[in-house]
């Protein structure tokens, strides 16, 4: 009887808590994927407006980042950079959302990388919690239909971002899906 | 008998009558405080407090979003503030989260389905404790009711009875 019934307590209990210690508990699955991206409005810096619906058709990289970020930010910057000058002209748009920032540091920010893609800030915060962002940076690859095809949580690199972005240019947009579009609050 | 019966429900309904003139007064008292202070405003700030104590703050470590002084969740704060405002329910405004953020963003998980072990792990681990312990204290009284006797040496008894009875003659 005891033979049996201390292997059986205790078992279970280590192996629960190889479990809780082999699991990043900084690694939390993002509930959007595969779904329609929430779309979103940008004032951008130098005064222009984009809008996510204006962009349906195209492979979107969606990227959260802030001047603090470091080191992270200013790793994937220069990646994202290169990703949009070698991509803008097949379908693909770059997106950049600034967030928790101040203007000044945020523009001395692209400056220092030579952002040519557009980039905005986030007042509030609106456009990351409704991204369900948890962390900076995190990059929102999104397909032709508007749907969430792909997150990457902390510096993105050249290598998932190009694999990521020819993989979805292969796809055609289907029309069905086209509609997309999340309507919060309504 | 009667005539002190009758008398206690005198008494007991006088301060009965005085309960009622100070439920008046403090109806009174909360209208006219209704109307200087607005009640709404409260009432928003601590459903707004509310549901902050059940999310997590996403940029902290095992923090609510009411705890947490972060700029994350004063936005968050404001988030919930504007939803309520808009009309929206306690409950709509936490399944949005859940919605963009996966259920991780409560801090209590949901009482069903496979997070149930959750809440009943203790009730069990209490029952089978209690059961263990039964067990264990069963074995305790039965020993020495067991061993007591069988532990005697015949040979030993023998001699002592045989002196005894040499004694008596």
């Amino acid at each position: 009887m005891k033979k049996v019934l201390v292997p059986l307590s205790v078992v279970p209990l280590l192996l629960l808590l190889a479990y809780g210690f082999w699991t990043d508990p900084r690694n939390v699955p993002s509930p959007l994927i595969a779904k329609p991206a929430p779309p979103f409005a940008l004032t951008l810096f130098d005064g222009e407006h984009l809008k996510l619906e204006g962009l349906r058709g195209k492979v979107v990289v969606v990227n959260f980042w802030a001047s603090w970020c470091f080191p992270a930010c200013y790793e994937e910057a220069p990646v994202l950079e290169a990703a949009w000058r070698a991509y803008k002209d097949k379908d693909v748009v770059v997106v950049g959302v600034n967030v928790q920032d101040t203007e000044k540091a945020a523009k001395e920010f692209m400056d220092r990388f030579q952002f040519t893609f557009p980039n905005g800030p986030d007042p509030g915060g609106k456009i990351s919690i409704d991204y369900g962002v948890y962390g900076i940076p995190e990059t929102f690859v999104l397909d032709k239909a508007g749907r969430i095809a792909y997150k990457h949580v902390g510096a993105v690199t050249a290598g998932v971002l190009s694999a990521q972005l020819e993989s979805l240019l292969q796809q055609a947009p289907r029309a069905s899906d086209s509609k997309g579009g999340h309507d919060r609050g309504s | 008998m009667t005539v002190g019966r009758r008398k206690w429900e005198v008494e007991q309904r006088r301060p009965s009558r005085t309960r009622r003139r100070g439920a008046i007064h403090l109806g009174m008292l909360m209208l006219v405080m209704s109307v200087v202070f607005p009640l709404g405003a409260a009432s928003l700030e601590k459903q707004v407090q509310q549901i902050a104590t059940e999310l997590r703050c996403p940029v902290c470590q095992g923090l609510s979003v009411a705890d947490s002084p972060s700029q994350m969740a004063n936005q968050m704060r404001d988030l919930i503030r504007e939803r309520l405002e808009a009309g929206e329910s306690p409950e709509a405004v936490k399944a949005y989260f859940v919605e963009r953020y996966g259920e991780w963003i409560l801090l209590a998980p949901k009482k069903e389905g496979f997070n149930l072990l959750v809440w009943l792990f203790p009730f069990l681990g209490l029952a089978g404790g209690a059961v263990g312990l039964l067990v264990v204290l069963k074995r305790w009284r039965q020993r020495p009711a067991t061993t007591g006797r069988a532990s005697v040496d015949p040979a030993y008894l023998e001699k002592v009875r045989r002196e005894m009875a040499q004694d008596q003659s």
